[in-house]
């Protein structure tokens, strides 16, 4: 018996390990890795093995990017500011119209189910690459988009949609006359290397269309997890809502959206950690530009470590990112409840 | 709900009024949304047919017509306007993009590197994955609960996080640049495990126990009998992995970005884009990018099921 034991353990070991190795050495290791150089000042061109090729700082990496006045500090919250206008637009626009889309495509009375479902779904099959370039072509100043509201309203102006640095929010602001001028001392205060008034930009033209675009890649992979969770539901439930008159409104609210709670945190999670690493797009379409409006921490990370040779502040970023999406996740476990559910 | 209706003898006329209303917007709203996801797919192949000028002049133009396979310049050598190969609506196809994009550019070698990419670490990924997946299922060894969860908790950590590290440890271990650091870092997932786990977790273990009393070796069996029971959940995991590789920007950028022989398709439309700056050749590019989507367009028709059903498990592509 007790052999019997040992070769079933020796057996568990040798299944495990090929898979085991790939996580230690390429994921594990590179953990430690990442917050053992966010307390060093390496460059990363360097050396390692070469003396002197780093040096620790203890929290020095952190202090740049949180505390002391400088470019470090503001690049970080440039790009913390975009993000952040970037996730708060994608992530609710992404599930509300997932969930839309889903509950008509699950009406009895629809007809062509699965190729609504296949039209939706395709976007999310192909490359980000591919998409952002796609985008790029309706969206460039001479391309279709452009011809098409021009040919709807001859007095257009070309709008340069993929190199316009403008804020949104200042842009509506503008239009009831608010400007940084007009609108007090308060717009002036300095918060973290800038001003109020760039805080409360929103995002610029490019940033929203880039918004805009993630938004429509992932509407569809959001609809059929939403959709597979409304088939999910016994028809009873909505047999009882019925039987008591229930109008449509009311089993929706009532019913259906209560019943969906775990599927909408799911929806979220996967939203929030996406978004939050937002990259390719920005590395094909803007490089981080115009102004710096689509600098996303991602790219910051990339920018630092791999083209300005602070490889130390890179690591240190990454980590920062690490801990604000494990903070948004943990809250949205708050404000949406619902436990973990894959389904 | 609008599938959810009073019973039709108290529904006033005004009720059925508005539920006729609310349906037609319904399918309005579909409809559009449709549009919206398959147009720009549509502008997409058809503008890849075109010459260039074509492109800029009416990149609107969807509907090809004879003769095709035109060439884009006259016999003088010089590019044809864009009036002898367009109307507004209608065009001569050309294989211009096609061939600038294949013999000008590298994209031929970069569609072998992802095929190679993408067929190597889905077999890695399908052997160690359900290995893994199966032992932690099935066998009783130490240690297989913390193994487990540390595999799980991997998960959760966002890849750009990762980005730094593994460039290091590649560089450490002398494997920056080549197609062995791209395809080692990718061999197995943690997402692959846990569906295999899940998997093995759901058949009955009668079978191999049966097996095991006959004396069988216990490798012998897994592939025997055990992974054919799995066809299901390793068709899934494949098409999971060869999507997932052939897509990948992120890690090819780090990992095999320096050099340009290396590329797989998507790293190299990204690196082509930025060498050409503002001044994008549209009709290659596109000509680019439909090659870089037909082969997970055609798989995705063909095994459409499986995508469905496993993204509910998957994460995001950023």
């Amino acid at each position: 018996m007790q052999s019997k034991k040992r070769e079933e353990a020796i057996a568990g070991y040798t299944f495990v390990a090929p898979a085991l190795i790939v996580f230690m050495v390429f994921l594990v290791i590179p953990i430690v890795f990442a917050i053992y150089f966010s307390f060093t000042d390496w460059n990363g061109i360097t050396p390692l093995a070469q003396p002197g090729a780093y040096s620790f700082v203890g929290l020095d990496n952190y202090n740049q990017l949180l505390f002391q006045d400088g470019i470090r500090q503001q690049d970080f919250f440039k790009a913390l500011k975009n993000t952040t206008y970037y996730v708060l637009g994608v992530v609710p626009a992404q599930t509300i119209l997932a969930l839309v889309l889903a509950v008509i495509v699950n009406q009895r009375w629809l007809k062509g189910k699965g190729f609504f479902r296949t039209a939706f779904y395709f976007p999310s099959i192909t490359s980000s690459v591919v998409i952002s370039l796609i985008f790029m072509f309706m969206f460039s100043t001479g391309g279709i988009v452009n011809s098409l509201i021009k040919g709807l309203f001859p007095a257009y102006q070309n709008v340069n949609w993929l190199e316009t640095a403008d804020g949104v929010f200042h842009s509506i602001l503008g239009l009831f006359g608010v400007t940084l001028r007009s609108a007090g001392d308060w717009a002036r205060v300095e918060l973290a290397g800038q001003r109020l008034w760039e805080w409360i930009s929103g995002p610029s033209v490019t940033m929203l269309m880039i918004m805009i675009l993630n938004t429509w890649t992932t509407i569809g992979t959001m609809m059929v997890i939403y959709l597979a969770a409304l088939q999910n539901i016994p028809s009873q439930v909505y047999e009882a809502a019925y039987v008591d008159g229930a109008t449509s409104w009311q089993t929706f609210r009532h019913i259906t959206i209560p019943l969906l709670r775990p599927t909408t945190f799911f929806v979220v999670t996967l939203g929030l950690i996406g978004c939050f690493q937002v990259f390719d797009q920005i590395f094909v379409i803007s490089s981080g530009g115009p102004a710096k409006t689509t600098l996303t921490i991602a790219y910051l990370v990339y920018n630092n470590g791999f083209r300005n040779s602070a490889m130390g502040i890179a690591a240190a970023t990454a980590i920062l990112l690490f801990i604000i999406i494990f903070a948004f996740t943990m809250l949205q476990r708050r404000l949406v409840g619902g436990e973990r559910s894959e389904m | 709900m609008a599938s959810i209706a009073l019973p039709a003898h108290e529904q006033t006329g005004a009720a059925r009024a508005a539920r006729r209303v609310l349906t037609i917007a319904g399918v309005v709203v579909l409809i559009v949304f449709a549009l919206i996801e398959i147009v720009p797919f549509l502008l997409t192949v058809a503008n890849s047919f075109k010459c260039l000028p074509a492109v800029q002049i009416a990149p609107q133009a969807l509907i090809p017509t004879p003769p095709f396979g035109i060439a884009c310049v006259s016999e003088s050598g010089s590019p044809l306007p864009a009036s002898e190969t367009t109307t507004s609506l209608t065009f001569h196809p050309t294989l211009d993009g096609y061939r600038e994009i294949l013999v000008d550019n590298d994209l031929g070698r970069w569609f072998v590197n992802s095929i190679i990419f993408s067929v190597a670490v889905t077999l890695a990924r399908l052997a160690f994955d359900s290995l893994a997946g199966y032992a932690l299922a099935r066998l009783k060894f130490p240690g297989n609960r913390v193994m487990f969860f540390v595999m799980l908790g991997t998960m959760m950590i966002p890849g750009i996080v990762l980005l730094i590290p593994r460039f290091l440890i590649l560089q450490q271990l002398g494997m920056l640049n080549t197609y062995q650091g791209f395809i080692f870092s990718l061999a197995a997932d943690a997402f692959g495990v846990f569906l295999m786990k899940q998997f093995f977790e759901s058949i009955p273990g009668e079978i191999e126990e049966a097996a095991m009393v006959d004396g069988a070796n216990r490798f012998v069996m897994f592939f025997r009998i055990v992974l054919p029971m799995a066809t299901p959940a390793l068709t899934a995991l494949a098409i999971f992995s060869f999507q997932g590789t052939w897509n990948n920007f992120m890690d090819a950028l780090i990992i095999i970005g320096g050099k340009q022989d290396l590329f797989n398709l998507p790293l190299g439309l990204a690196i082509l884009r930025g060498a050409y700056g503002e001044t994008l050749r549209w009709h290659s590019f596109l000509a680019g990018s439909v090659l870089t989507t037909l082969p997970l367009a055609i798989l995705f028709f063909i095994f459409q099921r499986y995508f469905v059903e496993g993204i509910s498990y998957s994460g995001l592509k950023g």
